[in-house]
């Protein structure tokens, strides 16, 4: 086995903030002030001023700068290489993007200065609303939520709006076996009982479960298109036609709009309420765990319910409008992550309606081509076509004692950040691998030679995957000890 | 491996009877499933589970969770709680170790010893574990 | 497209790998029914030059080089330079979620400095990786305590941010958990305790108050938290101005909620911002949003990993304890530098400037309330659009007019100061707030000279 991606490379230790702090050291300065300096005892009363921050770090610039950038080389990143990870859409951040968000007429805008000198921004989020509309083909969106999770509650909590009006919210959302984990949350969280709706054999909704289980009970179905699997859910039109008969309503989870974007449109197939990723479709970067944006997109039969206010021309300005009696009320203060915003209708600009389109096929392209090169060496359990995403099941290798979260541990030695471990649920040890469509080539290549070369090992050597990673500065971390004896900070006591 | 004078449940639950109080627990079969076991939690609908509390047959009375999964205890049996082991707060690794004897969770006072019948033995149980794969 | 890394020739060669003729073959699975049989009706994609001159021309229409004293939940602080050169750096801004811990200590690890950092100064035992932003993380933490208490009753003061208090019953509703207001005293701008003391009863999950308020005053949430824990609710805090923690007593409260947008975190317009939960140990496990802890790898080196995840979406489904999965992590980050570029001793004085700077500003006015103030504080005009144009003349965004919130403070107006704040421009708004009429002038008998700013 010959790893070609990485080599081992000494890396710098670094203690935390509070171990590198002494007293007197500072990394700050202030300018004096220029009025007088006010007793916070008298000003504020005794009782409310603090003593001092105890265990507040104080380090030197320096040592703050080689803090941070000490640590950030024990991270992997894009920048770096290949996610593989199924639904996260890992694609390049562009560094455009972030010049432009600090644009200082965009980034130290108040969300309360006056509308006259608030035109600029509003002007982008209406050109980003008004494109979004166009790559969904629905009639109205909000760019409220913060993210796809707030975005799935923005939309179920406007379906119920628009079943109360009509008279009965109902009860229950319908949810796939094989959704992410956000959907059921979301549902509980809207007040909803969820239902499990299984799929069928080739890992599709069943359209016969869903005729039976669509009741006057149930408000709406959440999906995912293309599924959890990667596959276009082909009867997506007749499953729309179910839920409308019964006065239903189809949500569209859009995690997955990689697939789509220039080559269908939610709109078009029956959804009636659907978010957006911005993190994921639009090219906005991960930073760790966030920020993200979560716009939602509806019919027009929802747009009385979208969060306040809405942006509403108004002769040749624009304006907020807060006169929405139906309303679902904000989801969160102010606009949406505007920042966020920036960066995801940079990304559009870049592309234009061509660009997005090639983007989408070369995604495909891409996913497709993983799967033929890796299809000898591991199973696919569901046959169908898949689109920009592919699920392998680690079954042929589990018959050797190996599972999907050894190869991804292993595949860490190779210089790649795992794909997606066991979801979705459906699959017997699932490896959800997305490669987006800025890998090229040569990165797609070294991906599917390490995953052979391990695919190999597990015949030869399976211990060595077992206990992978073997060639990171941090061995497999014990998880166990973490959950059981829960430190959560800091303490001096901490070794 | 199984004791033969232990009920069983189809969601792996065991109770040992002696006289009108029973002994629950999860099996080892569960324990295995879950992995390296972090933490129990006894709650009775959203109240934390105490001595006094009535339980019935089948209904939540807990869970148990490792770091990628949570499993919900379902109450064998219906009565009253009378005990509840407190040695697994600093030590849950004692339910990988000892599921079927010092690992036990909750000991509850029968109120209907009918209910014992429509649990499995030891063989039964067995079986269904074996064809569960 | 210059972000796809395949040459034509590449192209060609995966297709055939794929045994494809062409790209669109790819797709020939679709329904014909789904397809989109037009191009996208989008501009054609522009330059890297073209998109930076497009943000910078509507960034020209906006407010630049506009002095402001907005806060209102927003507000202006210093950047160090630090924080960008930190998130700017590929390792921060493009890695993922820390789940796979061996590749990515580095997130991880500033994350459990920032839950730490949290901690110190808000008192509390535990602290999460980050909400949305203040309005969410309020909500979230009322859910929170009723799950806590088994109890579905909220008491929100009305001096708590409207924008946070719309969030919170966005969510509340749909749980079921009414949602009762009490009112603010008139003189203080202190949130009254005895009304709150009277809507107080044992289906109460949480009373929620915000500290400072949304006037800018400090709340007593100590007597509060006595009060609430009388009939078993918890008390919840909510704080959007975070600099505040550098002066102000850490809150006697059972879960801090709040909003880190002064530390270095842009105004851009409303978001992205990072809020916080943080709460006491005994309810660590209700807690949503990740948690990082301490742990050692398989050669005994101290490692960081994401932990009790059992509590989150992915693993517990409809029961978690929240939906949230994507987070403000990058937010977090930038407030993590800012936190440790200040340190112990410059959050102080940072706050103790602010606290300078706001008091100089009302002492040429006249606060409306008598309530102790941090860098906040409600003034009285009848005028209070006037005031603000003839501002905007001398470039200076002046304060936020309450009516559009308070029908009953239409005559008042919302003014912030921070370090940023120049006494220039404070005198400035001083002599329009007086030139403008305001209730002291009023009393003045016609033809007398309008007083001229307060203490000097």
């Amino acid at each position: 086995m010959s790893i070609k991606k990485v080599r081992t490379h000494i890396s710098p230790n670094e203690a935390l903030l509070f171990e590198r702090s002494s007293p007197g050291k500072k990394a700050y300065q202030l300018p004096a002030l220029d009025v007088p300096p006010v007793d916070p005892r008298a000003a504020l009363g005794a009782q409310n001023v603090r003593a001092e921050i105890e265990g507040f770090p104080e380090v030197s610039e320096v040592e703050a700068i080689r803090h941070f950038t000490r640590l950030s080389t024990w991270n992997y990143a894009i920048d770096h290489g290949m996610y593989p990870l199924g639904s996260c859409t890992m694609k390049y951040n562009p560094r455009v993007n972030e010049l432009v968000a600090r644009t200082e007429g965009l980034a130290w805008a108040h969300p309360y200065q006056p509308e006259s000198l608030s035109q600029g921004v509003m002007e982008v989020m209406a050109h980003l609303e008004s494109a979004l509309l166009e790559i969904t083909g629905m009639d109205a969106v909000t760019l409220q939520p913060a993210a796809g999770a707030q975005g799935e509650l923005t939309g179920i909590l406007l379906i119920r709006a628009l079943l109360a009006q009509q008279g009965n919210p109902r009860k229950k959302i319908l949810i796939p076996d094989s959704a992410h984990g956000t959907n059921p949350a979301t549902a509980a969280i809207a007040g909803y009982v969820v239902e499990n709706i299984r799929s069928d054999e080739h890992g599709l909704l069943d359209l016969a479960a869903l005729e039976k289980s669509v009741t006057e009970d149930v408000a709406g179905l959440m999906v995912t298109n293309p599924n959890t699997l990667g596959v276009f859910e082909s009867r997506i039109i007749a499953a729309a036609e179910v839920l409308h008969r019964k006065g239903a309503l189809l949500y569209m989870d859009g995690a997955n709009m990689n697939a789509l974007v220039g080559i269908a449109r939610p709109g078009d197939f029956g959804v009636d309420v659907m978010h957006l990723n911005l993190h994921k479709t639009f090219s906005t970067p991960h930073g760790g765990g966030g920020p993200g944006g979560g716009p939602v997109a509806v019919k027009k039969e929802l747009e009385p319910f979208l969060p306040v206010p809405r942006l509403k021309r108004d002769g040749d300005r624009w304006t907020f409008d807060y006169d929405r009696p139906f309303s679902i009320g904000k989801v969160k203060a102010f606009y949406g992550n505007f920042g966020v915003l920036v960066r995801a209708l940079a990304y559009i600009l870049a592309h234009g309606g061509n660009g997005l389109r090639a983007a989408t096929m070369d995604a495909v392209l891409n996913a497709n081509y993983i799967r033929k090169k890796l299809e000898p060496f591991f199973d696919l359990p569901y046959a169908l076509p898949n689109m920009h995403e592919v699920v392998f099941s680690d079954e042929r290798q589990a018959r050797l004692g190996v599972r999907t979260g050894d190869i991804a541990k292993r595949l860490i030695d190779y210089g790649f950040h795992p794909y997606t471990v066991s979801f979705p649920l459906i699959v017997r040890g699932a490896m959800m691998i997305e490669p987006t469509e800025t890998e090229g080539k040569v990165e797609l290549d070294l991906f599917i030679d390490a995953m052979i070369s391990i695919a190999k090992e597990i015949e030869t050597e399976p211990e060595t995957v077992k206990t992978a990673p073997h060639l990171t500065r941090t061995s497999r971390v014990d998880e166990v000890k973490a959950a059981r004896k829960p430190v959560l900070k800091w303490t001096p006591a901490s070794p | 491996m199984y004791p033969e004078d232990y009920r069983y449940t189809k969601e792996h639950e065991w109770v040992h009877v002696e006289g009108d109080t029973g002994t629950i627990g999860i099996t080892d079969h569960a324990q295995h499933e879950l992995g390296d076991i972090v933490y129990v939690d006894f709650k009775y609908g959203r109240e934390t589970l105490k001595p006094g509390q009535h339980v019935d047959q089948g209904k939540t009375i807990g869970s148990v969770e490792s770091v990628k999964a949570v499993s919900d205890i379902y109450s064998p049996v219906s009565g009253e709680v009378v005990d509840l082991n407190g040695t697994l707060a600093d030590a849950p690794e004692k339910l990988n170790e000892d599921p079927h004897g010092g690992a036990w969770l909750v000991k509850i006072r029968l109120s209907n010893p009918g209910e014992l019948a429509n649990l499995l033995s030891a063989a039964d149980y067995q079986t269904y574990i074996g064809a569960e794969k | 497209m210059r972000y796809l890394p395949k040459s034509d020739s590449e192209r060609r060669e995966m297709l055939e790998a794929c045994g494809v003729e062409n790209p669109e073959d790819l797709f020939a699975h679709l329904p014909e029914a789904v397809r989109l049989k037009r191009p996208l009706q989008l501009a054609p994609g522009i330059s890297e030059y073209e998109i930076v001159d497009y943000f910078r021309r509507r960034g020209d229409r906006n407010a630049n080089g506009y002095a402001s004293f907005l806060g209102a939940g927003v507000y202006r602080h210093y950047r160090p330079v630090l924080v960008d050169t930190v998130v700017a750096r590929g390792e921060f801004l493009t890695s993922y979620t820390p789940y796979q811990a061996e590749i990515s200590q580095g997130t991880l690890t500033t994350i459990f400095e920032f839950q730490t950092m949290i901690c110190q100064l808000t008192g509390m035992d535990v602290a999460n990786a980050s909400m949305y932003d203040g309005s969410t993380g309020l909500a979230e933490a009322a859910l929170m305590a009723a799950r806590l208490t088994s109890k579905g009753g909220l008491l929100v003061a009305r001096s708590v941010h409207p924008e946070y208090q719309e969030v919170l019953q966005t969510y509340a509703k749909n749980q079921g958990m009414p949602i009762t207001e009490f009112d603010y005293d008139a003189e203080t701008g202190m949130a009254d305790l005895d009304d709150m003391e009277r809507k107080l009863n044992d289906l109460t999950a949480a009373v929620i108050v915000q500290s400072p308020n949304f006037f800018g005053v400090v709340e007593d949430v100590k007597r509060a938290a006595v009060i609430a824990h009388r009939r078993g609710a918890l008390l919840v805090m909510g704080f959007s101005e975070a600099v505040s923690l550098g002066i102000l007593e850490p809150p006697q409260a059972d879960i801090v909620a709040g909003e880190l947008q002064s530390f270095a975190i842009t105004p851009s317009y409303g978001g992205p911002y990072a809020g916080i939960i943080a709460t006491r140990e005994k309810f660590a496990r209700q807690m949503p949003g990740r948690l990082v802890g301490e742990t050692t790898d398989t050669h005994g080196n101290r490692a960081f990993c994401l932990t009790l995840a059992t509590r989150e979406q992915h693993i517990r489904r409809e029961k978690a304890t929240s939906n949230i999965c994507t987070n403000q992590a990058l937010i977090a980050l930038m407030a993590t530098v800012f936190m440790s570029v200040y340190g112990k001793q410059g959050l102080r004085e940072l706050a103790e400037q602010n606290l300078a700077k706001a008091h100089y500003l009302a002492g040429k006015l006249k606060p409306r309330f008598s309530g102790p103030f941090f860098n906040e504080f409600v003034v009285s005009t009848d005028q209070p659009d006037a005031i603000n144009a003839a501002l905007l003349d001398k470039k200076i965004i002046g304060g936020l007019p309450l009516g559009r919130f308070y029908p009953e403070l239409s005559d008042a107006m919302l003014l912030c100061a921070t370090e940023m704040s120049h006494r220039e421009d404070m005198d400035n708004l001083a002599e329009v707030y007086w030139r403008a009429g305001n209730p002291v002038r009023s009393r003045l008998s016609a033809g007398s000279e309008p007083l001229k700013g307060g203490k000097d």
